[in-house]
């Protein structure tokens, strides 16, 4: 039977690795044919921020791999909203992450669920696993 | 669901975090730096209450880390259970997951 | 009940090396099993052998190590996070063209399917990390 996988990113990008190296874990994962599903909040938010680029910091952009989810089966992104309005964010602040339904003629559907931190809790307690970075 | 929270109050948010998304009937345990929001005192013993009295949630705190850290087991706020190693294996095994705040 | 354990932190920069060490210790003197230890981010660095700590200081790649050989620990590091940080065993530094190796006893070399393996054969997956 397969288990329930969480991916916890409370981490902005770039500040450390975390952000990028919990994102190669999780590419790894699609392959176990286990039910994936990545949070986040608090600073974690900023991982799927729009716009990133720190070419000028001297980093490598890794931001465009969040779109590749979808193609890997990865399509459950649960967001904090409070963590988004702690922040001054809003959805329109984060990347359009999309996946295409192959039950559904292959119709793109966002993979970014916004959803309330009392229903993070609720996530978080129905995971068999969960992996913190 | 055992949650473990490892980072002072008074330096991050992963406590304050944990414990807003802590459910009834949740242990939360506060091990290396977390063990200072223990002391009974200090400006976060609040929320911890709260979440002890208002929300069921148990707190537990390891010893030895807050024995290396000068804080003799009659400092910690009275509602928090102070475990050691063995208890920590115990509290993984009473509780069916595991989340760390990181 | 079966463990897998990782380690996000390099030994004495945080004290999570400590906390997953003493953890374990723990879980096996109450007879649980530890299927795997992972070690990831810079907590491959758990892993060299060429550390040398002042003597009065513990030594945690070699407590690592010995337990490891007394109780048939499998302690896995991420190739991956491994070759960010200059962490290689000797099959991997000839394939890399490096003229030396720094694992250390115990420890092996391998992919992160062996962190979700893990996940998936134990009964309990737990973290430490920064």
């Amino acid at each position: 039977m397969a288990k329930k996988f969480l991916y916890l990113n409370r981490k902005a990008p770039y500040g450390t690795v975390y952000a990028l190296e919990s994102l190669e874990v999780v590419l790894i994962a699609a392959a176990f044919e286990q039910e994936v599903s990545l949070a986040f909040l608090d600073d974690g938010v900023y991982q799927i921020a729009k716009g990133q680029n720190p070419k000028a910091a001297g980093m490598k952009n890794f931001s465009p791999t969040y779109n590749a989810l979808g193609d890997y089966g990865i399509t459950q992104l649960y967001v904090e909203r409070e963590s988004l309005v702690e922040r001054g964010l809003t959805e329109e602040d984060l990347m359009p992450i999309v996946y295409e339904d192959e039950n559904d003629e292959y119709a793109e559907k966002p993979s970014v669920q916004v959803i309330s931190r009392a229903e993070m809790s609720q996530i978080m307690a129905e995971q068999d696993v969960t992996l913190s970075f | 669901m055992l949650h473990i929270v490892n980072k002072s109050p008074f330096e991050r948010n992963a406590l304050k975090s944990c414990l807003a998304h802590a459910l009834a009937g949740d242990s939360v345990l506060l091990i290396e730096d977390a063990v200072i929001g223990a002391v009974s005192g200090s400006s976060i013993v609040t929320e911890l209450q709260q979440a002890i009295n208002g929300n069921a949630v148990k707190i537990y705190a390891l010893s030895p880390d807050l024995a290396a850290r000068g804080v003799k087991a009659e400092r910690v706020l009275e509602g928090i259970q102070v475990v050691d190693y063995a208890g920590f294996v115990d509290l993984t095994v009473a509780n069916e997951k595991t989340q760390s705040w990181l | 009940m079966k463990y897998t354990i990782m380690v996000n932190e390099g030994p004495y920069q945080h004290q999570s090396s400590d906390t997953a060490l003493q953890f374990v210790r723990a879980a096996l003197a109450k007879g649980h099993t530890i299927f795997r230890v992972f070690f990831y981010h810079d907590g491959v660095n758990n892993g060299t052998r060429l550390a040398v700590p002042p003597k009065d200081d513990r030594m945690l790649q070699k407590e690592w190590s010995e337990l490891a050989e007394k109780h048939g620990l499998d302690l896995v590091i991420c190739i991956a996070a491994a070759q960010r940080r200059g962490l290689m065993d000797a099959s991997e530094a000839k394939r890399q063209g490096l003229s030396a190796d720094n694992i250390a006893a115990g420890f092996r070399i391998s992919g992160l399917g062996q962190l979700i393996e893990g996940g998936i054969e134990s009964d309990r997956t737990i973290v430490f990390g920064d």
